[in-house]
C-alpha cells in the first residue's frame, strides 16, 4: 500500500527517532511510504487557540501536500483529529475532503487499516505505563475511556500486547489528561505542570519505568515534569516499541 | 469596562496551598469514581443519556409552548406565576412578594439562579436577613465567599476552615474540627431560624409543564423544613428547567444524583404541587439571557444542563484550580461555556482554561458537547478581539511560519543546530512558562526532515 507519511512539527524538530521509527516500521509491514518535503503542520495550534485565519495557510499548505494519497500516515493522535474533523478554515473542495477522510493516526493504520496484531520482532521486557492521548482516546476513539459504559477496547494496548516481555501496568487514573493541551502548557502553565506532575507520579507509582504514548506532544510535557521532578521514568512513542527498539 | 478573570494566576495561588489543592483533586476525583461505579451498575446508562438529551432538545426547542402549559397548570393548582426577564427583575419580583407579606426573614435552599442574579445582596440592602439552610452554602455564607461549586459548595474548604469560619461567625470552638461536632453546631444555630421564618424560598432542579409542578432534589432535608414552615414559599426557576410530561422525570431523577455524587438518588425528592392551605406558593420564571442563548446555534446545547456537576468533578483544570479561580457564578466546563455569555470580555480566558481532553463531554447525562462548545467559544474570543496580545500575535506569527516550508526549515533546523531555545512559534510566547516547572526538551543533532534527506534522498 502506498502511503503518505506526515511528521508533525514537533516531531520533526525533536523527536526524529519517532519518525524514523514510524517509516522503519511502515515499511517493514510492506508500505511503500512517501514523505512529502514541504509538509509543516496541519493547523491545530492555531485553531485551537480560536485563531482560524492564522491557521488557513498551514492548512491549505498540508492539503496541497496530501492531496491524492490513498492514506496519510502519522505518529500523532491530536494533528489526525485536527484534520480529520476541525480541518475547516479553508475551502472544503472534494480534495480537501479526500485529505481529511484518508487520514489515519499510526495505530488506527496499523489496527484498522492493516489489520496488524503480530509483532514478533518487537521484545521489550519491561512495565510500561500507556499513555494514550485526550485526542487520541475520545475523538479517535482508540479506547474505551472510562467515562463510557460500553464494552472494553483499547487498539493501542492490544498492539503492545503482542510485543515480547511488555508487561502493562495500571496506573490509578489511566485516562485523565495530562495537562500538555497545546498553548494550555504555557498559558495556564500552573494547572498544566501540576497535572503533569500527577501524572507521571501515578505512572511512577503504578511502577513503570517506561510511558509509552500515541503522542509525543503528551510526552514532551510528561518528560519535562519527570525530569524536574526527578523521576527515574523513560518514554517512547509507540511506533518506537513496535519497530523492536531495545531500550 | 470590566477586568478579565486571570485563571492562571488564580489557579497558581489555589495550586500553591498543597494540602488543599490535593484534597480538592482527591474529593472530587472520589466523586468521579463513584459516579463511574453508579452508572455502570446501570446497563442503560447510555440509553438514559441519550434519552435524556433528546427530551432536553425537545423541550427546548418548544420552550414557549411548555412554559405556558407550565403556568396555566400551576395557576390552576394555586400557586402565583410571575416573568423575570433578566435578574433585576427577578430581584424586584421577590422583594414585592417579601414586601407584601411583611417578611424580612427568609430561610433558602440551594439555589445556583439567585446566585446568578445576585439576589442576596439586593434583598440584604433592603432590610430582608437571609439565611442559606443548605449546610456547604451556610459555610459560604458566613465566609462570605460565593459558592465554589454548584453542588458542594464548600469543597474547597478543609474541616480547619469550616471550624475557623463557624469559630469565627459563630462562636463554635475554632481548634474543633470534628466533622460531627461542626455539623450538629451549625444545625443549631439555624434550625430555629425555621421558625422564625416569614418565607422560605428555593430553587427546583425541575418544572413540569403537564402537572404545573417543580421538583426539589436535596440531600439535606432543609430546602423541605424551609417550603413547609412559614406561609410563604417561592421558588425561583430558570426556564431552561421545564420537562414535558411527569414520565419523563424518571429519566433524570435517575442521571442526577449518581451523575452529581455517585448516589442513587438523592435523599428527598420533593413535588411541590399547591401550596398548603393558608398559605402562598410564588414561582417566578426567569429567563436572564437563557432566551438569547437559545438563538445561540453553537451554544443553545448548554441549557440541557441539570446543574449535576459531573463535568466539574471529572474536569482535571477544574479539581486543580478550584471553583473560585473561574471568578464567576458557574465554574468548570459548564461554566466556561456559560459564563461568556453574561459578558464576553470579562469571561474570554476561560474557555482557554481547558485542555480540550472532552471527559466533561463523556460524563455529561444530557450529552452537552461541552468541549466543542469550548473549542468554538475560542473561536468567537478571537473574532471578537479578546485574545490577549501576546497569544494573538504569537498565534499571527506561527501561521505564518507554517505556512511557509522555508520559514519553518529555517526556524527547527536552527533549533536542531543547538540554538538554546526552541523557535517560539513551537513553544509560544511567553515561552519561559515552559521552564518553570518543567524540563525544556533537548534538541536532536539533526531533524526528521534532515535526516530523510540525508539517509533518503529526495532534495529538491
Amino acid at each position: 500500500m502506498k502511503v503518505a507519511l506526515f511528521i508533525p512539527c514537533y516531531v520533526d524538530a525533536f523527536f526524529p527517532e519517532v519518525g524514523i521509527a514510524t517509516l522503519h516500521l511502515l515499511e517493514r509491514l510492506g508500505c511503500e511510504v512517501d514523505y512529502p518535503l514541504d509538509q509543516t503542520c496541519c493547523g491545530q495550534p492555531m485553531a485551537n487557540s480560536g485563531c482560524h485565519d492564522d491557521a488557513r495557510g498551514a492548512e491549505a499548505l498540508f492539503a496541497q501536500n496530501f492531496a491524492g494519497y490513498d492514506r496519510i500516515v502519522t505518529p500523532s493522535g491530536s494533528c489526525t483529529h485536527h484534520v480529520r474533523d476541525r480541518m475547516t478554515s479553508i475551502e472544503q473542495t472534494p480534495e480537501v475532503q479526500a485529505v481529511r477522510r484518508n487520514v489515519r493516526e499510526l495505530v488506527e493504520f496499523l489496527h484498522d487499516d492493516l489489520g496488524v496484531l503480530h509483532y514478533p520482532w518487537a521484545s521489550f521486557p519491561h512495565k510500561v505505563g500507556l499513555h494514550i492521548g485526550c485526542s487520541t482516546l475520545r475523538a479517535l476513539r482508540e479506547a474505551k475511556a472510562s467515562e463510557i459504559r460500553e464494552p472494553a477496547f483499547n487498539k493501542p494496548a492490544r498492539l503492545l500486547s503482542a510485543v515480547k516481555g511488555l508487561e502493562l501496568v495500571q496506573p490509578e487514573r489511566p485516562d485523565e489528561c495530562c495537562g500538555f493541551g497545546g498553548t494550555f502548557s504555557v498559558f495556564e502553565e500552573p494547572v498544566s505542570a501540576k497535572m503533569g506532575r500527577d501524572k507521571v507520579e501515578d505512572h511512577h507509582r503504578a511502577g513503570a519505568q517506561y510511558i509509552v504514548s500515541t503522542d509525543m506532544s503528551c510526552v514532551m510535557h510528561q518528560q519535562g515534569c519527570a525530569r524536574r521532578a526527578g523521576l527515574p521514568l523513560r518514554f517512547l512513542h509507540i511506533a518506537q516499541v513496535l519497530n523492536g527498539v531495545s531500550a | 469596562m470590566m477586568n478579565r478573570v486571570d485563571h492562571a494566576e488564580a489557579s497558581s495561588k489555589f495550586i500553591e496551598a498543597k494540602d488543599h489543592a490535593d484534597f480538592h483533586d482527591k474529593r472530587l476525583w472520589d466523586l468521579r469514581r463513584k459516579r463511574d461505579s453508579e452508572s455502570e451498575a446501570l446497563p442503560e446508562w447510555e440509553t438514559l443519556r441519550a434519552l435524556a438529551s433528546q427530551i432536553k432538545e425537545h423541550t427546548l426547542t418548544h420552550l414557549g409552548d411548555y412554559l405556558e402549559e407550565f403556568e396555566r397548570n400551576a395557576t390552576a393548582n394555586g400557586m402565583v406565576v410571575h416573568w423575570a426577564r433578566d435578574a433585576a427583575e427577578h430581584n424586584e419580583i421577590v422583594h414585592r412578594i417579601l414586601e407584601a407579606h411583611g417578611a424580612t426573614i427568609l430561610v433558602k435552599s440551594k439555589s445556583m439562579l439567585t446566585d446568578e442574579c445576585e439576589m442576596r445582596p439586593f434583598l440584604e440592602n433592603r432590610g430582608v436577613e437571609i439565611v442559606e439552610t443548605d449546610l456547604g452554602e451556610r459555610i459560604q455564607q458566613l465566609d462570605d465567599e460565593p459558592p465554589s461549586h454548584i453542588v458542594v459548595p464548600a469543597v474547597h474548604k478543609l474541616r480547619g476552615d469550616v471550624a475557623e469560619v463557624f469559630g469565627r461567625t459563630l462562636g463554635t470552638d475554632p481548634d474543633n474540627s470534628d466533622v460531627p461536632y461542626l455539623a450538629e453546631s451549625q444545625r443549631r444555630h439555624t434550625r430555629p431560624t425555621y421558625l422564625r421564618a416569614h418565607a422560605a424560598m428555593t430553587g427546583a432542579n425541575f418544572a413540569i409543564a403537564e402537572t404545573g409542578t417543580f421538583v426539589v432534589c436535596t440531600n439535606e432535608g432543609n430546602a423541605d423544613l424551609g417550603a413547609n414552615l412559614p406561609p410563604l414559599h417561592i421558588a425561583s426557576i430558570g426556564i431552561e428547567k421545564l420537562l414535558p410530561r411527569i414520565e419523563h422525570l424518571g429519566v433524570f431523577v435517575r442521571m442526577l444524583s449518581r451523575s452529581a455524587l455517585g448516589s442513587p438518588i438523592t435523599q428527598i425528592t420533593s413535588h411541590f404541587r399547591a401550596p398548603r392551605p393558608g398559605t402562598e406558593m410564588h414561582v417566578v420564571l426567569v429567563d436572564n439571557g437563557r432566551s438569547e442563548r437559545l438563538g445561540m446555534e453553537d451554544f443553545w446545547y448548554s441549557l440541557k444542563c441539570i446543574r449535576c456537576g459531573a463535568c466539574m468533578n471529572t474536569c482535571p483544570v477544574y479539581r486543580r484550580s478550584g471553583g473560585l479561580s473561574y471568578g464567576a457564578t458557574y465554574s468548570g466546563p459548564i461554566g466556561v461555556i456559560i459564563d461568556p455569555t453574561f459578558n464576553l470580555r470579562k469571561y474570554s480566558a476561560l474557555p482557554f482554561a481547558s485542555t480540550l481532553n472532552g471527559s466533561c463531554t463523556s460524563v455529561c447525562p444530557v450529552k452537552i458537547d461541552i468541549h466543542e462548545q469550548i473549542y468554538k467559544w475560542r473561536e468567537v474570543i478571537a473574532q471578537r478581539h479578546q485574545l490577549p496580545m501576546v497569544k494573538k500575535e504569537a498565534m499571527r506569527v506561527a501561521g505564518k511560519v507554517l505556512a511557509s516550508p522555508k520559514l519553518y526549515r529555517a526556524a527547527v533546523e536552527a533549533a536542531a543546530a543547538g540554538l538554546e531555545h526552541l523557535p517560539r512559534f513551537l513553544v509560544y510566547n511567553p515561552f519561559n512558562a515552559w521552564g518553570r516547572q518543567r524540563e525544556v526538551p533537548a534538541a536532536p543533532a539533526q531533524t526528521f526532515r534532515q535526516w530523510y534527506v540525508a539517509n533518503r534522498g529526495g532534495e529538491r
